[in-house]
């Protein structure tokens, strides 16, 4: 609590003292000589109303000065001085202490809230050390790490910059940050990135950048403006407070004046105008909306997804269809040896070692893959490589030591007047060998589909997405394959990135009752992550422009965060409705009843306080709650 | 020139005043008042920067008793 907060809340402790000890004396009833006297029982009843509102009525003065007057000050002060006039004065001060309880009780549930979102984002490295070239080390602020500086980063110090490691080894903690609790290793040549903790081990590293333009800056700006960008549903309820206001005012004035001339009972149709003005009092709805969306923001954040305003918050909620990228999204974009089909009389380690000899030092990502796997299985030296032929979409023709040897496709193996065993399946990349004209066997080759990535797709779909579809440059058959291996039925591949585009176009046209979010790993998606309603980047910790051109923004690169995202999105987006229906059916009713002259000033502040308590109590649901919330 | 302050702001509503009103000062670029985050942005001419924060301050405050900047 802080200091304002405990100076409020003693001023508040008096005046309800006050307030309370001369309501019992009042209606003890033996004080009845003093409280029939008018006079004495309004200075009386002021002491407790000016302890707790002396500031309402300051502001309340200052708006109209500043011709800014419609606002909750106003509306209390006039109501106070209306009940004053016609001798409520222990509803006057109560109506001022009440509200002025509601008020403490806001500041210190939005205080709370932010506190918990700080805690959150605790990230912020406090200082660098920096090694000088004569090897002394000074302790710097992380705003004077240049780039190039040489840091040491000592066992539990948090990393102050972006950088690269130098020497040293460790396990870096990044769970901070992304919400994943396994460590990542890093060594020498490895990038690691400022916010996250460094384990056990002592790092030497280089500063990449300084520390404005470090992960850690960036993604607290992000948070920090995420509550400026306002959601359909903050914007309508400023709207309707700077119409509504007024035209209460407006209302109230009528309610006094009419009746009052009609029937002659002024003072009864002043205190029900006053009445009036205190149920409408629009504080719950102005306050309880925007912390509801601050605390989906802040739930979010703290399972390692960024998502970059409330308005993002609000179309996640709505989502019907997920469109998701194949590679590096679903898959693990890194191709590997799946299967290897000898032929007859050939082992593994014969047709591996043609193959990986023939592939020699290329770096395609098949070569890559079939080099990778020679290496774990056999290990010896392979055999010199004299001269290569690349066969344009065929394959490749490689003279080495130990004879002449073909890799590709069956197109190349006929050619050559080899008759390969054919196979069957259509996610894997098949290279076919031989060598020397003699059949050895087929390698398969093929990009393994992620881990939970099913599961993510069913919770997705569980989430209320009716419809989740894969677009994909990968040939048909292989996104077939993989679209099968998932659970996904509609898929289009053979996609140039301008056909991805152009194919989220037109899924967005067909998606009219529902939001459209498009997913990928940010690289070269751009495009795509901007055109849908909402683009998520994942496993882009670090890759500024995706960061920059997502919406929201996975830190990992693990799908199953999505479908939480997406339940918390419809969690806070429920929240905030229900407390706008809540409070507006509350303040109606009362306002009905005070106008007919049914409801009291007490029910009065109980509309107004005790509905924004209420609301904002409801709002912290999503950040108090935690994970079990949903 | 573009610099952030930690603030002290009671609501959202009074945050927009307060952003309206140093809005009006000649040389200030941009405004933010941050109510949830109790951030205040401020962009203005290199040259006359601590001038008009301390005008934006006092601006602030006229219209918005409560507010305060920790510079």
């Amino acid at each position: 609590m802080s200091e304002k907060l405990k100076r409020d809340l003693r001023v508040i402790l008096l005046a309800a003292a006050v307030f309370f000890a001369l309501l019992i004396a009042e209606k003890s009833g033996h004080f009845d000589a003093v409280f029939e006297n008018r006079w004495v029982k309004i200075v009386l009843y002021m002491i407790p109303f000016l302890i707790a509102g002396h500031k309402v009525l300051w502001k309340a003065l200052l708006g109209i000065k500043n011709l800014q007057m419609f606002d909750e000050s106003f509306l209390m002060t006039i109501a106070s001085i209306g009940a004053f006039v016609t001798g409520e004065c222990e509803e006057a001060a109560a109506v001022m202490l009440f509200y002025q309880v509601g008020e403490w009780f806001q500041s210190y549930a939005v205080g709370k809230s932010r506190g918990s979102i700080t805690a959150l984002m605790d990230i912020v490295p406090e200082y660098a050390n920096v090694e000088a070239e004569d090897g002394t080390i000074t302790t710097v602020d992380p705003d004077d790490v240049e780039p190039g500086d040489v840091l040491i980063i000592k066992p539990g110090e948090r990393i102050p910059v972006d950088a690269e490691v130098i020497s040293g080894e460790s396990l870096i903690n990044t769970a901070a940050l992304t919400g994943e609790s396994v460590p990542r290793r890093a060594s020498a040549g490895s990038q690691i990135i400022s916010g996250c903790v460094n384990g056990e081990g002592l790092l030497k590293v280089r500063a990449l950048k300084c520390y404005d333009d470090s992960t850690v800056a960036r993604i607290l700006e992000l948070v920090e403006n995420a509550s400026e960008k306002k959601s359909r549903t903050e914007n309508f309820i400023t709207r309707f407070a700077k119409v509504y206001t007024p035209l209460v005012v407006a209302a109230a004035l009528i309610l006094a004046i009419i009746p009052s001339i009609v029937t002659g009972q002024a003072s009864v149709w002043i205190y029900r105008a006053c009445t009036f003005l205190v149920i409408s009092c629009p504080c719950a709805l102005v306050i309880s909306v925007p912390l509801a969306f601050f605390g989906g923001i802040g739930a979010s954040s703290r399972d390692g997804v960024l998502v970059k305003g409330s308005n993002y918050l609000e179309l996640l909620a709505d989502l019907s269809c997920v469109v998701s990228d194949k590679t590096g999204t679903l898959t693990e974009g890194n191709f590997r040896v799946s299967a290897l089909e000898c032929a007859e009389g050939v082992s593994e380690e014969e047709l591996l070692r043609a193959a990986a000899a023939a592939e020699g030092l290329s770096t395609h990502p098949i070569a890559v893959s079939i080099r990778e796997a020679y290496a774990e299985k056999d290990g010896r030296e392979l055999p010199r490589l004299l001269d290569t032929e690349n066969i344009s979409g065929k394959g490749l023709s490689a003279a080495t030591e130990e004879g002449r040897i073909l890799v590709g496709n069956a197109l190349l193996m006929r050619e050559n007047g080899i008759e390969p065993v054919p196979v069957n399946d259509e996610a894997a990349t098949v290279s076919y060998v031989a060598k020397d004209g003699r059949y050895l066997g087929a390698v398969l080759i093929r990009d393994t589909v992620k881990r939970g990535a099913a599961e993510a797709i069913r919770a997705i779909k569980d989430a209320g997405v009716s419809r989740f579809v894969m677009l994909t440059g990968d040939r048909e058959s292989t996104a077939r394959a993989v679209a099968g291996e998932l659970g996904i039925t509609e898929c289009f591949a053979e996609l140039l990135p301008a056909d991805k585009v152009e194919k989220t176009e037109a899924l967005l046209a067909e998606e009219k009752n529902g939001t459209l979010a498009f997913i990928g790993d940010g690289i070269n998606d751009a495009p795509v992550l901007m055109r849908a309603d909402v683009g998520i980047a994942m496993g882009s910790l670090g890759s500024d422009a995706a960061i920059e051109a997502a919406d929201v923004v996975i830190m990992d690169d693990d799908i199953a965060r999505l479908p939480l995202v997406i339940r918390i999105a419809g969690k806070t987006v429920r929240i905030a409705k229900e407390n706008i229906v809540f409070a507006l059916v509350v303040k109606v009713l009362i306002l009905i009843l005070g106008a007919l002259g049914a409801a009291n000033m007490w029910a009065a502040v109980f509309a107004d306080v005790g509905v924004a308590v209420l609301c904002i109590l409801n709002s912290m649901r999503l950040l108090v709650a935690g994970r079990t919330f949903l | 020139m573009k610099k952030k302050y930690a603030c002290e702001i009671d609501c959202a509503n009074c945050a927009a005043k307060v952003e309206d009103a140093i809005k009006k000062i000649d040389g200030v670029q941009d405004v933010k008042v941050n109510f949830m985050m109790q951030k205040f942005t401020l962009e203005a001419d290199d040259g006359r920067f601590d001038e008009i924060l301390d005008e934006a301050i006092r601006v602030g405050k006229k219209v918005e008793p409560d507010f305060s900047v920790k510079k």
